[in-house]
């Protein structure tokens, strides 16, 4: 080492300044991230203010506050972000409860639970729009397992749970009830692992000294489980309503929006405005825009929230 | 001070105390909720199961009604996923089937339905894609992640907070919403369905993730180690060479692992970024329904290649699986 002069490169790079190293270290990862989501952002802001389409040879034309206050008098837009906002409040509470109970179930160790709770966590890790197909074929209304596992074995009396029709008969929401199964199905799991790890942090001594008090078992999931969680299970709800909101790869899968509209989630209309017929590239940004709006003030809320449940300890 | 006119000579133990001694009652209830979690277990794994068993079985099997649960398994449906085939005239299939002896496996199993293997199908093409992609895309942002989560942790950055809260945030924004200017982007660029867009794009959607994440390790390697090695004459790089990326390969192999997961599952961006070229395997999938009735045992076939993966690295990874969908915020 000592025999290389100062002058040589290499040496010369050994002696790179902390402050150089940190820019190094720093600014490929940043200016990846300004390219790809930063500048996007900003150029999709100034689209939603025009009539842009990608597939028509003009330039954009400035139309100003148009296509907000066409999305925001679109009845059909409105009905697309009523479904969506029963599926996220559906799936996400039906989420939390089993998620919650799971992690009851499965906090006390027994024989073979590692390899149990590990299993369980498989669906989570699945591509959603593969999950999507194979789900389909469990719907099927002839030769599906859902049908054949429930009895309802009857083909004219039977359920077609995608085409959200009962004995022949439309049933409104049945399509999105089947969606929010399969979306319960693989999340609930997820819910699971962070209530599990918030069961774990709980010290023993609260509930030795509630037993000293010969407190209820209810009081004690009251008084020191659901409190003591709180925290992870929020953040769990938050990542989820996220998700939840954007949903997309899922339904596509599944549905495609069908039939009609039924399933017709705001990011799957999204899509269809912004890559196909028309290309609607300039309403199509305004609308994600808005989509986006609603999901920061969402988090914003939770967190409030979240960091209202930690003061209060 | 009441309670001290309750104190009096100690009772004698009439009840057993021993902590290995369980009561009856509670050895019940342990029993009846090891079986609840394993009903739980076998009813999620149901859907699982159905996947793994129509990947293997022939066509007319999979559309049976009532399902079969009892079958002769076949690889009919990898013919159908990887292969072009054309049906044989009456005339060459019987010189076909003379000759059988001559063709691979596939060959054989696609003469069972009266058909020969044309050419391989757009899907082996498509995995490979994939694999291009998200290997690629994987290593650079794992590097590049490793670079940032060290400055990250180790030095003093004005607006530390802000920065790392921003490079989470990127990765909370719908796919769509990005997509449409990317879009236009790619298309100036001639970016559009190439493998360098992809890998741009799949490295951007990770670096978050692999920054906070590895940030979350490389926090918990000592800084001791690393000031020692400076007092020996290391240079800084040096020591991130020598002392922390060894403390860290733990950290690394599980973020190398999760980007591999979420980039090989990726649809929504491969779906609008890509047509032909660069068109990953999630959106062909999807796209197989479509050409000439759905061929379910196909798509079973082609979803084992999504499954099979995930089922092992979730067994790999389970104790880091709590930090990879929290973004290291959690630890246990």
């Amino acid at each position: 080492m000592s025999s290389t002069s100062p002058s040589h490169p290499a040496n010369r790079r050994r002696h790179l300044s902390d402050r150089a190293i940190l820019n190094l270290f720093i600014w490929p990862t940043l200016i990846l991230l300004i390219a790809m989501n930063i500048f996007p952002l900003f150029y999709s802001l100034y689209l939603s203010f025009t009539n842009y389409s990608a597939i028509a040879r003009q330039i954009p034309v400035w139309i100003g506050f148009d296509n907000f206050s066409k999305i925001l008098n679109d009845e059909q837009l409105w009905q697309y972000f009523a479904i969506t906002g029963r599926y996220v409040l559906l799936s996400v509470g039906l989420q939390t409860i089993l998620g919650f109970g799971m992690a009851m179930l499965v906090r006390e160790k027994f024989r073979g639970s590692g390899l149990l709770t590990t299993l369980i966590l498989v669906p989570m890790m699945l591509s959603p729009v593969v999950v999507g197909l194979f789900w389909k074929l469990m719907y099927n209304p002839t030769f599906g397992y859902v049908n054949f596992l429930l009895g309802l074995t009857n083909s004219s009396t039977a359920p077609d749970f995608l085409a959200s029709s009962w004995a022949r008969e439309f049933v409104p929401g049945l399509a999105l009830t089947a969606v929010v199964v399969v979306d319960v199905w693989m999340w609930s799991p997820f819910v699971m692992l962070l209530v599990l790890s918030g069961l774990k942090a709980i010290p023993d001594y609260l509930y030795e000294a509630a037993a000293i008090d010969r407190a209820s078992s209810w009081f004690q999931f009251w008084r020191i489980t659901l409190p003591q969680v709180a925290p992870l299970l929020l953040i769990a709800v938050l990542f989820r309503t996220i998700e939840a909101i954007k949903s997309f790869d899922l339904v596509m899968g599944m549905t495609g929006g069908g039939p009609g509209s039924q399933t017709e989630l705001i990011a799957v209309n999204l899509y269809r405005q912004a890559f196909q017929g028309q290309f609607r590239t300039g309403p199509a940004s305004a609308l994600a825009y808005i989509i986006l709006i609603i999901i920061i003030a969402i988090s914003n809320l939770y967190i409030r929230f979240l960091n209202q449940s930690r003061g209060d300890d | 001070m009441a309670q001290f006119e309750e104190v009096g000579p100690a009772k004698p133990i009439t009840e057993s105390i021993r902590v290995d001694k369980v009561s009856p009652r509670a050895r019940v209830f342990h029993n009846l909720r090891a079986l609840a979690v394993l009903v739980m277990a076998i009813v999620g794994l149901i859907p699982i199961f159905v996947m793994v068993v129509t990947a293997f079985k022939t066509r007319s099997d999979v559309v049976a009604d009532p399902p079969k649960v009892f079958f002769n398994p076949t690889l009919e449906g990898f013919v159908y996923l990887f292969t072009e085939r054309a049906l044989l005239p009456q005339a060459r299939l019987e010189e076909a089937q003379a000759n059988a002896e001559d063709l691979g496996l596939f060959g054989r199993i696609a003469l069972e339905s009266g058909q020969e293997i044309t050419a391989p199908s757009d899907y082996v093409n498509r995995l490979k894609n994939s694999l291009i992609v998200a290997g690629v895309s994987t290593v650079t942002s794992v590097v590049l992640g490793l670079f940032a989560a060290y400055a990250f942790s180790r030095f003093n950055i004005a607006g530390k907070d802000d920065l790392l809260f921003f490079i989470l945030s990127t990765r909370m924004l719908p796919a769509v919403v990005v997509t449409i200017p990317i879009f236009l982007l790619y298309r100036q660029l001639g970016l559009h369905d190439t493998y360098l867009g992809m890998i741009l794009l799949y490295t951007a959607f990770n670096l978050s993730f692999s920054v906070w994440l590895l940030k979350g390790f490389i926090d918990e390697i000592p800084r001791e180690y690393e000031e020692a090695a400076l007092v020996d004459g290391y240079t800084r790089l040096q020591a991130f060479f020598k002392i922390v990326l060894p403390q860290a390969v733990t950290g690394i192999a599980a973020t190398t692992v999760f980007c591999l997961i979420f980039a090989w599952n990726e649809y929504a961006f491969a779906l609008m970024l890509t047509s032909d070229q660069a068109r990953t395997a999630p959106p062909s999938i999807a796209t197989m329904l479509g050409r000439g009735g759905i061929e379910w045992s196909a798509i079973a076939a082609g979803s084992l290649g999504f499954l099979i993966p995930v089922v092992i690295i979730t067994f790999a990874l389970r104790n880091y699986l709590l930090r990879g969908v929290t973004f290291g915020a959690i630890r246990q």
